[in-house]
């Protein structure tokens, strides 16, 4: 078991169709009482920033755009490795959650671990509910996050 | 010199929030087109509120924009108390300041310090500028974050700020309860003093022009959320009248509509606006340091925005200190209203300008018809008229060079596009 408090933080508008993957995922985890603390936010950046000071764990859920397949998503250990260029370049947000990290790493303000699952989306329109693959997807990140930080 | 056809294409607008789209065709050097492109306007949200109760346009509004949900807020609430027929005074309209006052800090301080000071020092955004002036963006995030705390302590933490209501607030605080805010503002007022310094010697070209200043008076204060909407041209309407005198033409580029004075053409609003319409209401201090930094009464160079926008940061801190020192604790948090059929107005200052809404709701309260026209939708001619101008002045650069000094020139309006739109590109074409 992992004994360092979680902080999972879910990104995105409930407006934006897809972009509300992040949120919808960590209200299930709350739902579900997994063990893990969370918060919502816009995805603005210095925000962001300001909400994970403090906390040596942070785990970001949010939608992408990289041109994958709708509903796939990718853990990346973005304390370690750079967010890929334009991994959001549908974002609603321009100092967001790729500059907040960097920033951060500039600032060397970065949580000891933090790690963001992108999670691809395929609708970014005006509007609201998930498209049934990102639906999917975000089922799934909330599994295996619960899986990984459930008490034994 | 041979003629020469040139191409230049940007795939998005950077560090204006949301994504922009410009489309600027350049022959034989001549302009020849400007479109600036919005695909979107709030047009999703006026429809999903119909059939809504009134009590709702708050905070379904407020998820409009991440980064000024309260300018929704305020406005959808002044317009649904407008309708009504109340006008609230006293301590709760002190509190609605307040957060505004939080609102600007955190919006003018992110733009100034993470979206348009790289401009001005050469880098390509805040990530590489902090790597070289690690001790200013400390301070814009210092700034910027008592600015959060306001808003959040006021408006509730959650993703977006769901305490202020129509006829008040759902909850309201005693005096010791904000005094911790005090030290911070404090701290901020310093900051945003040092930062009005900090930007008034960045190098600024030269690029005065005529311009129409649209801002909302009141006669007794810096106008946030009420007043007459004035210009520099004469005009002075109550709200009301906003659409008699504005419209909003189709244009076939966008999808989203340029918004202009029927009387005139484009108009100008947001804080050069109301610097220049409003000077003599900033308190002293911000007055002092808007001379000291060499801006004079009036400011026509819309590059200089960036000091403007700093002394009215200056302004909020001050603003939000003396509300802190005055304030008494409302009786009530809320005045309830019954609902009737009627029609209601409101403008308030959004960061970036003038944020006009108009509801229409039936006796029930159900919301029968919403208009939303944000501040980004009216400046957009007017970035348009600028960019016409300020590209001739600027052909010999390079293609790169050159799609950056137009994108500092849209940055000068801090335009909001996720408001109205998503999806923007940015294209600079040579042919």
């Amino acid at each position: 078991m992992n004994e360092t408090p979680v902080l999972v933080i879910g990104l995105g508008n409930e407006f934006r169709r897809d972009d509300f993957a992040g949120v919808e995922a960590v209200r299930r985890l709350k739902k579900n009482n997994a063990g893990v603390k969370i918060l919502e936010l816009s995805g603005e950046g210095t925000s962001l920033m300001d909400a994970w000071e403090g906390c040596d764990r942070v785990i970001l859920i949010d939608a992408v755009n990289s041109s994958a397949a709708p509903g796939t998503f990718r853990r990346l250990d973005v304390g370690k490795t750079p967010v890929p260029a334009n991994y959001f370049s549908c974002s609603t947000h321009n100092f967001g959650v790729a500059e907040a990290i960097e920033l951060s790493r500039s600032l060397d303000r970065l949580p000891d671990q933090i790690e963001l699952y992108g999670i691809e989306g395929k609708d970014f329109s005006p509007g609201e509910g998930l498209s049934a693959e990102v639906e999917e997807a975000v089922g799934r990140v909330v599994e295996e996050i619960q899986k990984r930080f459930q008490s034994p | 010199m041979t003629k020469k056809t040139r191409t230049i294409k940007v795939d998005y607008l950077a560090r204006v929030e949301g994504e922009g789209a410009l489309y600027i065709k350049i022959k034989d050097d001549v302009v020849q087109d400007v479109k600036l492109k919005i695909f979107e306007p709030p047009r999703f949200f006026e429809a999903f509120l119909q059939g809504r109760d009134f009590r709702e346009a708050p905070d379904i509004t407020a998820r409009i924009c991440g980064i000024c949900p309260v300018a929704y807020q305020m406005s959808a609430i002044h317009a649904m108390e407008n309708a009504l027929g109340i006008q609230l005074d006293g301590p709760l309209r002190e509190i609605r300041r307040l957060m505004y006052c939080g609102e600007w800090i955190e919006s003018h301080v992110l733009h100034i310090y993470m979206l348009h000071a790289p401009d001005f020092l050469g880098y390509e955004d805040a990530v590489r500028m902090a790597k070289d002036h690690k001790g200013i963006v400390e301070r814009g995030l210092q700034l910027k974050k008592v600015g959060n705390e306001i808003v959040s302590l006021i408006g509730g933490r959650e993703i977006h700020p769901i305490n202020a209501r129509v006829g008040g607030f759902y909850k309201v605080f005693a005096k010791p309860e904000l005094d911790g805010l005090k030290e911070r503002l404090k701290w901020a007022r310093d900051a945003a003093l040092e930062t009005v310094r900090w930007t008034a010697q960045l190098p600024f070209p030269e690029f005065e022009q005529d311009y129409e200043f649209v801002a909302l008076s009141h006669p007794e204060e810096y106008a946030f959320n009420e007043g007459r909407l004035v210009s520099n041209r004469g005009l002075d309407i109550a709200v009301a009248d906003y659409e008699n005198h504005f419209v909003e033409e189709h244009v076939e580029h966008s999808n989203a509509l340029h918004s202009v004075l029927k009387e005139r053409d484009s108009y100008f609003v947001g804080p050069m606006a109301r610097y220049n319409l409003n000077f003599d209401q900033l308190s002293p201090l911000a007055q002092e340091a808007a001379l000291e930094a060499g801006l004079g009464r009036e400011c026509t160079n819309p590059f200089k925005s960036i000091v403007v926008r700093s002394v009215e940061v200056l302004y909020a801190c001050d603003e939000a200190l003396r509300i802190l020192e005055s304030y008494e604790k409302p009786e009530r948090p809320y005045v309830d209203l019954e609902p009737r059929k009627s029609t209601g107005y409101a403008c308030t200052e959004a960061p970036r300008g003038i944020l006009y809404h108009r509801y229409s709701m039936d006796s029930e309260g159900k919301i029968v018809t919403a208009r939303i026209v944000p501040p980004t939708s009216q400046n957009q001619k007017t970035i348009e008229n600028d960019l016409w101008k300020f590209v001739p002045k600027f052909l010999d650069l390079p293609e790169e060079k050159l799609t950056w000094q137009c994108e500092q020139a849209i940055r000068n309006y801090d335009p909001c596009i996720s408001c109205a739109t998503h999806f923007l590109k940015l294209d600079l074409e040579r042919v």
